[in-house]
């Protein structure tokens, strides 16, 4: 099927593509949400059975990165939004602007997400043969505050009178950190190529407002892979800091 | 002809002729409507068979009252067969008290069989008839099922997990014993028989056979000592763990204000996961045994503890609520 | 546009090919395997369903011959072992899922609505392409170690204890899981927003109504498994415990996520099949569909309620009998809709003018096979039975009666059914005839001892069994055999028509969906000019265009005009 102009063959009016690619879309993001739900519903199972050690490896992760990547996230949302919005009103500079923008703050978040990910692997808590929970409070390095590894200790041993298989059951929500995270990681890389992809048909001048349909749809996707990450965070991260 | 060529196995057990019964009446049913759907359908393609090539049938598009005609009619049968099947079902699924207990452990590719004196048997069980059994089943790898179809019986035994199922045997004769959950390469030769045998004979089986070494009684209490559960779980209350006189089968009051009964699978929490449920008014002191005790000592330690419910409980009866009686 | 139809038989006329349709528009293996025509694309889905459809049949073949004797005479347990599951998994994820729904969906779907083509005809052929993918992972894992778990790969037997080829094998269905969720969201949004003029909803033909329900399930169902076998896949590549109880994982929760897709897939398999059936049969009883809004919301009910019985396949697993009681009633709430469609298809033959032609033959052995699947769905479905006969060749048995008996039946039939439109040529209507007659006798033959081997109590994935079993295993084998030849039979006279067939002109039953409106093979955008609905779903009475004499079956002496 051939293109003209800006209507792809197989449909007949401008209006009826747009009302497919929208309702594609919103079809798209429901099989995702069902995707995310198989992980989401092992995670629940899971840290019924063993809080203590859910709460244990919760408090490892870094409050402070996983915060600031929060407010990237949602700033990148508002940027993505805005650039809908420039593309409606046919603000070509604007919208490659905000394009460029939620780019940026999404490059960020991966950025952000490769620090940590790096500690959790200096730590020894990626799962596999080499994992061990409490590798940091044994194994301080020299520039770590002393109380908070002291703190770390008393936390860990507390943990491991509830629960003496610990180790194991921490190794399961660092499964779940790395699966859940990597994931939604993977979905941000998806994110940025299309963004790409954007960046340069908006410089050419492809959107207009009759047309702005992809802007539109990635920008979906992206609210819906920020959306994800507001659920993610108070799970993984927030889940056990009341006490 | 039942001898040349059965349609049937064996009925061996309580639930055979119940189960079979019920087999009978769906069989009824669904026969019903596929001879008369057929016969319908073959009806029709003789009787209204195309008599001429550009001829049209007669335009009929629906009749509400048939719809909800058949609806109504499967719904109320579908729920009879609901019913009736989980009547049989619950009754399956909760055993009677004083039952005679077996405990077996699935592992690729055999069935471990513990009699209660400690009789060890492999893919063979010898049972007594008309007595409810309870077999008690772990697996010590992945996922099998333990059926016996003269019984109409079945249930998986999963790794982690307690299962339990009872039955009665109420014929004597020798029965197959199957494994039908896939459990890898050898999974059709994971079979077995079960021996019913008359209760006399059984006795005298029992005694006959039986020596002092596989006792799961003797195992229990050796390991008891060996493990030193002992120097915490003093019989007379006063040590750092409760006293496990007269707990097995008795209301258990937790920490946080729960009860629970004691049972088989309560203990081998207690053992693996000690922590999990802390009796009240205890410390979580005991360390977790997970991966140091194979199944089978856990199911000797169980029996040792087992034997401990008639002793006496302690005066002060700390954490034991007022025994309320078996289930 | 082009000549007017008419039956063939009547007028005997004579049609040519159409100078210019999708087959011969362009040239070239790029034409073919770079094109967004459904048409093409369903072709090639065609040709690949076929090649799975032939691996597993010839696993299956080995596996029959096997069982003839009560030690197994043919292969060690392990090779058994792998053979069944690959059975499976090929004929499960490779040849039936992908099947009605791929082939014949993406063929007539959108010539069924007027569409000049899906929704997303890039993402059409994305889908053929992951398809192809997935299949490739699986075809390394069969030729390097094979697979041995079961298809259903449950834990911890397929994540700690196999030593086959598991892990690619689950990439490659991970991989074909987003072929299905991408046609599911290919013919949702086709179904919405590219209708012709004047096909509301409750005119559109009721394939197409049971192919969006199976689309619904597609896109909800699919991408729990896909994540699920992608964390076997971890387990098994990372040393994770998500379902390892010895590193605190469990294994039942893998039963639950695996079911809730699987459960669901029967219906993935089943429902397209019934929407054919629905399609055949008014077409050669030529009257109305009896019942029509309630066979096309039944289907919607199944896709439903068939999201809910999922753990009637863990009744023993230990599972609280609470689950199992309400797993059992919903069970037996999605029979009802089923029966609906048994009822409805038999009352449309009442007073109907029936031909016997070979799809309404398969229609035929699809009600009958249904039946009996369907009805010993009931039998498992009940608590107090299921104790006996769960993991038994009863179940077996249960489920070929609806996968191959209906599913199968359903996807034989429409391709008969729409082979003109597709090929623009005529079968062999005797040799086809014969052929649906083996395979349904063949069938009964194969499966139905099965039934009384599982009330016997045999077990499911049995490589060797007691010799008590043999008679009725030989039985098995014999049928299997004859089942074969069924299946050789349409490939050969299938093969053949498409150069010496009669051609067919554009509507030789007559039928009246949209699909026949247009010439066979259609044009490469369908319909030259779009078309308008104006009559509802199979309404022969109001038709001229279809040139029938409008003589009410019975009404009128039956004159001297002889069969065909």
């Amino acid at each position: 099927m051939h293109r003209t102009g800006e209507l792809y063959g197989q449909f007949e009016t401008l209006e009826q593509q747009k009302e497919s690619a929208a309702l594609g879309m919103w079809v798209f993001l429901s099989t995702e949400v069902l995707f995310f739900g198989g992980l989401f519903m092992t995670y629940t199972l899971n840290r019924h059975y063993y809080g203590a050690a859910f709460g244990v490896g919760s408090n490892t992760l870094d409050l402070k990165l996983g915060g600031a990547n929060t407010v990237i996230l949602i700033l990148s949302s508002l940027t993505m939004a805005m650039s809908v919005w420039a593309s409606h009103v046919g603000k070509r500079k604007a919208t490659t602007g905000f394009l460029v923008a939620t780019l940026i703050l999404g490059t960020a978040f991966l950025g952000v997400k490769v620090i940590e990910y790096k500690q959790k692997f200096d730590h020894h808590l990626v799962p596999g043969y080499h994992f061990q929970i409490d590798y940091r409070a044994q194994h301080p390095a020299p520039n770590d505050d002393p109380k908070e590894i002291e703190a770390e200790k008393e936390e860990l041993s507390k943990a491991f009178a509830k629960d003496p298989d610990l180790n194991a059951h921490a190794q399961l929500y660092f499964s779940l950190y790395f699966g859940m995270t990597g994931l939604h990681a993977l979905h941000m890389i998806v994110g940025a190529g299309m963004l790409v992809w954007l960046i340069r048909q908006s410089i050419i001048g492809r959107f207009t407002p009759t047309y702005n349909t992809p802007v539109e749809m990635i920008g979906l996707y992206w609210h819906f892979v920020d959306i994800v990450w507001i659920y993610l965070f108070p799970l993984l991260y927030l889940i056990d800091r009341h006490q | 002809m039942q001898a040349q060529f059965p349609l049937i196995p064996e009925q061996a057990s309580n639930f055979a002729p119940a189960v079979d019964l019920l087999m009978l009446f769906i069989v009824a049913v669904c026969l019903f409507f596929a001879v008369a759907i057929t016969a319908a359908v073959i009806y029709f393609f003789f009787k209204y068979e195309r008599k001429h090539q550009t001829e049209i049938g007669v335009p009929i598009h629906g009749d509400s009252r048939l719809e909800t005609a058949w609806i109504v009619v499967p719904l109320v049968l579908a729920m009879a067969m609901f019913a009736w099947g989980a009547v049989v079902y619950v009754d399956y699924r909760h055993s009677p008290g004083d039952t005679l207990d077996i405990y077996v452990v699935g592992k690729q590719w055999m069935w471990k069989v513990q009699q209660p004196n400690g009789l060890k048997e492999i893919n063979e069980i010898h049972l007594p008839v008309d007595r409810d059994v309870r077999l008690i089943m772990a697996s010590e790898d992945v996922i099998h099922d333990f059926s016996v179809p003269a019984f109409r019986v079945k249930m998986d035994v999963v790794p982690g997990h307690y299962n339990t199922m009872w039955f009665r045997p109420t014929k004597a004769g020798r029965y197959r014993l199957y494994c039908s959950q896939y459990c890898g390469t050898n999974h059709a030769i994971m079979t077995g028989w079960i021996t019913v045998m008359e209760q006399g004979d059984y006795a005298a089986w029992l005694s006959g056979a039986a020596g002092a070494e596989g006792n799961p009684l003797v195992a229990g209490e050796k390991l008891f000592a060996e493990r030193a559960c002992i120097t915490c779980h003093l019989s007379d209350g006063k040590g750092r763990a409760p006293s496990l006189n007269g707990v097995y089968d008795h209301q258990v009051l937790l920490a946080d204000g729960r009860t629970v009964t004691a049972d088989d699978a309560y203990i081998r929490e207690s053992i693996l996961q000690p922590n999990a449920k802390i009796v009240a008014g205890y410390q979580p002191l005991m360390p977790s045994f997970q991966g140091q005790l194979t199944e089978e000592q856990i199911i000797a330690l169980t029996a040792y503890i087992k034997s401990l419910q008639n002793e006496p409980p302690p005066p002060t009866g700390v954490g034991t609520a007022p025994p309320s009686g078996k289930k | 546009m082009h000549t007017p139809t008419s039956t063939r038989a009547a007028t005997g006329a004579v049609y040519k090919m159409p100078q210019e349709h999708y087959l011969n528009s362009t040239y070239g293996i790029r034409s073919w395997l770079l094109t967004t025509d459904h048409k093409r694309i369903a072709l090639l889905y065609l040709l690949s369903v076929t090649f799975f459809f032939f691996v597993g049949g010839m696993f299956a073949t080995i596996i029959r011959i096997h069982l003839m004797t009560p030690q197994g005479f043919l292969v060690t347990p392990e090779t058994y072992n792998k053979l069944f599951t690959m059975h499976g998994v090929a004929m499960i994820f490779f040849f039936l899922i992908p099947s009605i729904p791929a082939v014949l969906g993406n063929f007539a779907l959108p010539l069924m609505i007027g569409a000049k083509d899906l929704a997303f005809p890039k993402i059409n052929l994305l889908s053929w392409y992951l398809y192809i993918l997935g299949g490739c992972f699986v075809l390394y894992s069969f030729s390097t170690g094979g697979l041995d778990t079961g298809w259903t790969f449950y834990t911890p037997l397929s994540s700690v204890y196999s030593n086959s080829a598991v892990t690619p094998a689950v990439l490659g269905i991970f991989i074909n899981g987003f072929s299905s969720i991408l046609t599911g969201l290919n013919f949702v949004v086709t179904v919405h927003t590219m209708r012709a003029p004047g096909m509301t909803w409750f005119r559109l033909p009721l394939f197409v109504w049971a192919q969006y329900a199976t689309s619904i399930i597609f896109i909800l169902g699919t991408p729990v498994i896909a994540i699920t076998l992608l964390l076997v896949g971890l387990e098994r590549m990372f040393h994770l415990g998500f379902f390892n109880p010895a590193l605190g994982g469990d294994p039942i929760l893998f039963q639950h996520l695996f079911w809730f897709y699987s459960h669901p897939a029967v219906y993935i398999m089943i429902l397209p099949a019934m929407g054919v059936i629905s399609e055949i049969i008014p077409t050669f009883a030529r009257k109305p569909i009896f019942g029509y809004s309630f066979i096309a919301g039944s289907s919607i009910a199944i896709a439903v309620i068939g999201f809910f019985v999922w753990a009637h396949h863990m009744f023993l697993t230990g599972e609280s009998v609470y689950a199992a009681l309400a797993f059992s009633f919903l069970s037996y709430l999605v029979a009802i809709p089923s029966a609906v469609k048994v009822f409805n298809w038999t009352s449309t033959l009442y007073k109907g003018s029936i031909s016997w032609d070979t799809p309404m033959l398969y229609g035929l052995g699809f009600i009958g096979l249904f039946l009996i699947g369907g009805l010993t769905g009931l039998f498992l479905a009940c608590l107090g039975l299921d104790i006996h006969i769960h993991d038994t060749y009863f179940v077996v048995a249960h489920f070929h009666y609806i996968m191959v008996g209906g599913a199968v039946m359903g996807y034989l039939g429409g391709i008969h059914f729409w082979w003109p439109k597709i090929s623009g040529r005529l079968y062999p209507e005797y040799l086809a005839r014969v052929s649906a007659i083996i395979l349904f006798t063949g069938f009964n033959l194969t499966f139905f001892p099965q039934f009384l081997l599982g009330y016997l109590g045999m077990p499911r994935r049995y490589h060797s069994y007691p010799p008590e079993f043999q008679v009725l295993n030989v039985m098995s084998t014999a049928g299997a055999s004859i089942l074969a030849l069924g299946y050789l039979l349409p490939m050969i006279y299938l093969v053949w028509s498409l150069k010496y067939g009669t051609v067919a002109g554009p509507n030789p039953w007559p039928a009246t969906g949209l699909e026949w409106k247009t010439d066979s093979p259609p044009p490469t955008e369908n319909f030259l000019v779009t078309p308008e609905v104006t009559w509802e779903p199979y309404d022969f009475e109001t038709r001229p265009d279809l040139e029938l004499d409008h003589i009410v079956a019975g009404k009128l002496p039956a004159p001297a005009h002889g069969d065909d």
